[in-house]
């Protein structure tokens, strides 16, 4: 930038890089804390608590984990919730978001209120009667019955979120294609979405997540082995055993890894900035 | 002539049934997931608070649930308890988050990988959060209370979780790490999303950073994060796991929040009726805070 001194910008370099620093320690501080736990033998976890890594090592928990326990298919359940719940809400939430930013009609404000509603009552409030109907359908025990109520309980707030990103794109856009003979579909798939794509991404990476971390009513409807997810199969260790601390964390760091792709892959569609180029081009 | 006429009028009404029919076409999907999934059982979860349960049946016992509430101390402390978890978790979430939304819009090395890094702690699951970060403050395995001790802000290495005056800490910290993330994704695919002509056009026009930051940034921003911070405010204040793993609302009820009491309610006591009222008493304060924001929201579009 014109007008700044070396000196000025060396110091302002520096404050980037610190303040990057801090961010990544204070994110990275309790997950390290975990891959560190679970490689310390059980004799030393109380003894060697605060160093900052053990001086013996082992990879026993990962092993008893991997061999000993359901945790595999606690991992594939997972995934297939997650995955399902991830891919119907950002289809759903995306025609919702796009017919409350680009339609004025009767009773928006109304399905604005809705959906808002869905998002202020505790869910333990909803618990016994979601119990009691999912009973009379059959779908208790069974992972299509967590994806129905996933997706439910994310529709509202992915729906926010894709009405917020069509907000931002401009309606001289769509509008332009359409004149030029566009149906309002082709404009959508041919203008609209290629712009809303980090948004989508975005979209698609919160409910994922919200999906996989989800506790409570996999604990509530699921209760044979082979239908447990992932957060519900680490509480038996807390309800089986006393704590197994060691492996419990060597649960979770496995765990961890799906995410970390997922975000890997995801990190393309925030980072690009389609939107900033595609206008000015 | 007029059969010529009429096709028109029939034409027009044609076409403004489909404009019509349209938003609702594509509303369905999600207005029918949430009518059946959620709407429903909310209503029957409305009916329980008109109602007294014990084990192996319930009766009708009218407001009975609302007066036992209006005299109930602990939920006069939860209220409170409440209020502060809400206000200082969402202001150090959304703080940190815009912060780090506009670091990572500035190009440095390792960018990406950074980028990574501190999103991951949205990916971990909430009760291990909990666990993880109750153990971090555990004096005899974790590193905290030492360094606490260390820079001054401690007497002795003991973990605060223990203290009613600063139990509520342990949670607002992990639900703090927890959060940014959220608000930093949303508010820097928001930002990408603002034209570059105008900072050019600002930087050309003499604007220094900071007017920058306040004349287009935060103006650009500011529908987004009236809806994050509204729907932030009703997770936090109705989000119960992260207290229940650490402190379960303890020492001496410090740490008790409305959400954590509705769960008490719901499975020690076995009365789903005073834990229905109690989340019909959560859900008017919350909906009517959702009404101002909205509202706010409003007089911002049209200033825009």
């Amino acid at each position: 930038m014109p007008g700044q001194s070396f000196l000025q910008r060396l110091a302002g370099q520096i404050g980037l890089y610190a303040a990057v620093a801090c961010y990544v320690a204070f994110a990275l501080l309790p997950i390290y804390w975990t891959i560190k736990i679970s490689v310390t033998p059980p004799d030393l976890l109380y003894s060697e608590g605060i160093r900052l890594w053990p001086s013996r090592m082992t990879l026993a928990n990962y092993a008893s984990v991997l061999e000993a326990t359901d945790f595999p298919r606690y991992f594939l359940n997972s995934i297939l919730v997650s995955v399902a719940t991830a891919a119907i809400v950002t289809a759903v939430a995306s025609f919702a978001g796009y017919a409350l930013s680009r339609f004025r009609f009767r009773g928006k404000a109304m399905v604005s209120l809705v959906l808002l509603l869905t998002q202020t009552f505790p869910l333990v409030m909803v618990i016994p009667p979601i119990y009691r109907i999912m009973g009379q359908i059959g779908l208790t025990d069974s992972l299509y019955g967590l994806i129905i109520i996933y997706t439910a309980f994310n529709i509202a707030f992915a729906t926010f979120l894709m009405q917020s990103f069509f907000d931002g794109v401009p309606k001289d856009l769509e509008e332009a294609a359409m004149i030029d003979g566009c149906t309002r579909l082709m404009a959508l798939r041919s203008v609209i979405l290629p712009l809303t794509l980090p948004g989508m991404g975005a979209t698609v990476a919160f409910v994922f997540t919200a999906a996989w971390s989800e506790l409570l009513f996999g604990l509530m409807l699921i209760n044979s082995e082979s239908q447990k997810t992932f957060s519900v199969g680490l509480l038996t260790f807390i309800g089986k055993f006393a704590v197994d601390w060691g492996q419990m964390m060597a649960a979770s760091v496995l765990a961890l890894i799906p995410v970390c792709l997922f975000f890997l892959f995801l990190q393309r569609y925030l980072v690009t900035g389609l939107t900033a180029g595609a206008v000015k081009g | 002539m007029t059969a010529f006429a009429d096709d028109i009028a029939g034409l027009q009404r044609q076409a403004d049934r489909r404009r019509w029919l349209e938003p609702w076409l594509y509303l369905s999907p999600a207005l029918v997931i949430i009518f059946t999934v959620l709407i429903v059982p909310l209503i029957i979860g409305i009916g329980y608070s008109f109602r007294k349960f014990s084990a192996f049946r319930s009766e009708f016992v009218g407001l009975g649930q609302y007066r036992t509430m209006l005299g109930d101390p602990v939920l006069h402390g939860a209220l409170i308890n409440t209020f502060w978890w809400t206000v200082w978790s969402l202001a150090l979430q959304f703080f940190l988050g815009l912060g780090l939304a506009l670091l990572l819009n500035r190009p440095f090395h390792g960018q990406k990988l950074v980028q990574g890094l501190v999103f991951l702690p949205w990916a971990v699951p909430i009760f291990l959060t909990g666990l993880t970060w109750a153990w971090l403050f555990n004096p005899l395995i974790g590193p905290l209370p030492h360094v606490f001790h260390a820079i001054g802000l401690q007497a002795e290495p003991v973990t605060i979780l223990a203290d009613p005056a600063t139990a509520m800490w342990g949670p607002i910290i992990a639900n703090v790490w927890f959060g940014i993330p959220f608000f930093a994704i949303t508010l820097l695919a928001a930002r990408k999303s603002i034209p570059s002509e105008l900072y050019e056009a600002a930087a050309i026009d003499g604007a220094s950073p900071w007017q920058q930051f306040t004349k287009v940034t935060l103006p650009f921003l500011a529908p987004t994060i009236a809806i994050t911070v509204m729907l932030r405010t009703v997770w936090i204040a109705t989000f119960a796991d992260l207290i229940y793993v650490m402190t379960a609302g303890g020492p001496a009820g410090s740490t008790n929040t409305i959400a954590t009491y509705i769960y008490v309610s719901a499975f020690k006591s076995l009365d789903k009726g005073y834990a229905s009222a109690i989340a019909v008493l959560l859900l008017v304060l919350l909906i009517a805070y959702a009404l101002i924001v909205i509202q706010m929201r409003r007089a911002l579009l049209r200033d825009a």
